[in-house]
């Protein structure tokens, strides 16, 4: 693999008063590549998205982006990056349209230039009709494609987005999922946090799983399904005797007890659930495809966040 | 030391802080035609109540009407009241509720350009509203003096000064209520003993240095009158040095308490 690193963190490290966020953390991301940051509440992937961003100096390591390390070429870096932060920072002053050719003054984009790239950008994320409307009057949805298209003004290689549909309803989802697909067909590199499982199987290639602001895991997100959750999960009611019985059945298959349920994970392949299932019947069976979410929740706990 | 040292960083500073000045002109021009009236009609309250009403009773020693009096400090506290509100509570706003630096600092406009810009801001407002007032009491032929264009260059300095300040709580209040205590601890004595509603002359010798030293507005106001009524001596240049020394020390360390605020 002779792909072109874009984003290389060496033994990266935050503290906050004393408080370890982000704890010497190694990745490489490839230019062109979709990367997700994964993790608990506090892990600390929005601080680790903004040293990339070079709003938040790191207290050791090093941090480089195409080659530059992020202390001293901050102007540079910047005008590399979009970034569509975690919360609302629209100007509420402004309407739709001046949101962009204002944002786009800072990228020093000449005012002929910021006006058709505003017009583009409102129409790839179809908000042509709200143009003229001041910010407060916009749905969530329609604030968080805002936020997109501002973080495209200046053409960015790099598109960060820091949980781009928490919040949002199915529809205004798979609109930024589908549009962030195509960003990524015109080889944007996309750094992405998100807490929707399913959100960083559709979207990214590679993804780090961090948690109390270490890296945990790491790899291709089907990859890890099958390494940590195999094939297929089986679900059924719990009760002392099916315990038993699935104990015998499949001696060296993981099983976790979730409220009334008990969730059986196994290195079998495909199939073996439906065998014991039609050779007996149990309470409430279910056999699902394993996914990211088991992944996540085996290696960070059930415990609560925050 | 290292720490006092990093307060007083000469800031990095380009073309930029211009694209933050420009982002507070547009949203002020959304807004201008209500926001001329309070700058145009308070003094002209001023005027009426404390010029003319009071004014019936008052005496000064020099025989000069108390309207005369009063009339050059109203703009000097205008420049006084309009910057030092924009950069505690309207840049408060713009930075904690609405992110608006945030936003800012994510695009290659650095956070020293931010709260420069802001700043300037501030100064330019000192400068709209002072220049509203002025026409008010020039209007009641209450700044006869030709000197009086001078007045505005001075009203963004000292707009600039009281921005910077402003500035400086802004960087370390926990929450927007906490502006009450720059207001009534520093703000109000400030409007009332400056020299504004009676010659400092009728305070203590003590009193009356402590209030040249240490109340910015005093100085604003000396040389706001010497320019409205064209008594230019040599003391007013000393206001002006006051005040040429002491905007640059608010106005860097402005900058590096508020970076050392948002840059975490």
């Amino acid at each position: 693999m002779n792909r072109e690193i874009l984003v290389e963190a060496e033994g990266l490290k935050k503290t906050f008063d004393g408080l370890l966020a982000v704890d010497g953390i190694n990745f490489k991301i490839f230019k062109g590549e979709s990367f997700g940051f994964l993790g608990p509440n506090g892990a600390g992937k929005t601080t680790t998205m903004k040293m990339i961003n070079g709003v938040s100096p790191p207290t050791a390591g090093n941090l480089t982006i195409a080659g530059m390390d992020v202390c001293g070429n901050g102007r540079e870096i910047k005008s590399m990056i979009g970034v569509a932060p975690q919360e609302d920072n629209l100007d509420p002053d402004f309407t739709v349209f001046q949101n962009l050719t204002v944002y786009a003054r800072y990228f020093n984009i000449p005012k002929e230039a910021a006006k058709k790239r505003a017009e583009q950008l409102l129409r790839f994320v179809q908000l042509e009709e709200k143009r003229d409307v001041i910010i407060t009057y916009l749905s969530a949805g329609m604030k968080r494609r805002l936020i997109i298209a501002r973080a495209l003004l200046n053409e960015p290689q790099i598109l960060i987005l820091d949980e781009p549909t928490t919040g949002l309803d199915p529809q205004a989802r798979h609109l930024i999922w589908n549009k962030i697909r195509s960003l990524q067909k015109e080889g944007v590199t996309v750094i992405l946090t998100t807490h929707y499982m399913d959100e960083a199987a559709q979207l990214c290639d590679r993804i780090i799983i961090m948690d109390h602001g270490k890296i945990i895991e790491e790899g291709k997100p089907m990859d890890l399904v099958r390494k940590h959750a195999g094939e297929e999960v089986l679900e059924l009611v719990y009760s002392e005797e099916v315990m038993k019985l699935l104990k015998q059945t499949f001696r060296n298959a993981r099983m976790e007890v979730v409220g009334d349920k008990i969730h059986v994970f196994t290195s079998h392949p495909r199939g073996a659930f439906s065998k014991m299932l039609k050779a007996a019947s149990f309470r409430g069976a279910v056999i699902r495809d394993a996914n990211l979410e088991d992944v996540f929740l085996k290696l960070t706990g059930r415990r609560l966040r925050e | 030391m290292a720490n006092i040292a990093s307060l007083f960083r000469l800031p990095k500073l380009s073309y930029r802080v211009w694209r933050v000045w420009m982002r507070n002109r547009d949203v002020f021009m959304k807004t201008y035609k209500t926001g001329f009236l309070p700058p145009l009609l308070e003094p002209v309250l001023y005027l009426l109540a404390l010029g003319l009403g009071l004014g019936g009773f008052v005496q000064l020693i020099n025989g000069e009407p108390y309207i005369q009096f009063i009339a050059p400090a109203l703009v000097a506290v205008s420049m006084m009241f309009s910057s030092f509100y924009e950069c505690t509570f309207a840049s408060f706003v713009r930075m904690y509720f609405q992110k608006t630096f945030d936003a800012i600092i994510a695009t290659p406009v650095n956070i020293e350009e931010v709260i420069t810009g802001e700043l300037l801001w501030g100064a330019t407002k000192s400068l709209i509203n002072s220049s509203i007032v002025l026409g008010v009491i020039f209007a009641f032929g209450l700044a006869p003096s030709p000197f009086l264009l001078l007045i505005p260059p001075l009203s963004f300095l000292v707009g600039l000064l009281f921005s910077s300040i402003a500035m400086c709580f802004t960087a370390i209040v926990p929450n927007i209520d906490s502006f009450s205590y720059p207001n009534f601890l520093f703000i109000t004595p400030m409007f009332l003993l400056s020299g504004t509603f009676f010659p400092l002359a009728a305070i203590p010798e003590l009193l009356q240095v402590a209030a040249q030293l240490f109340l910015p507005l005093t100085n604003a106001v000396k040389l706001t009158r010497a320019l409205a009524l064209g008594r230019l001596e040599f003391a007013p240049l000393l206001n002006l040095a006051w005040l040429l020394i002491v905007t640059p020390f608010f106005f860097i360390l402005s900058i590096n308490l508020m970076r050392k605020r948002l840059i975490k």
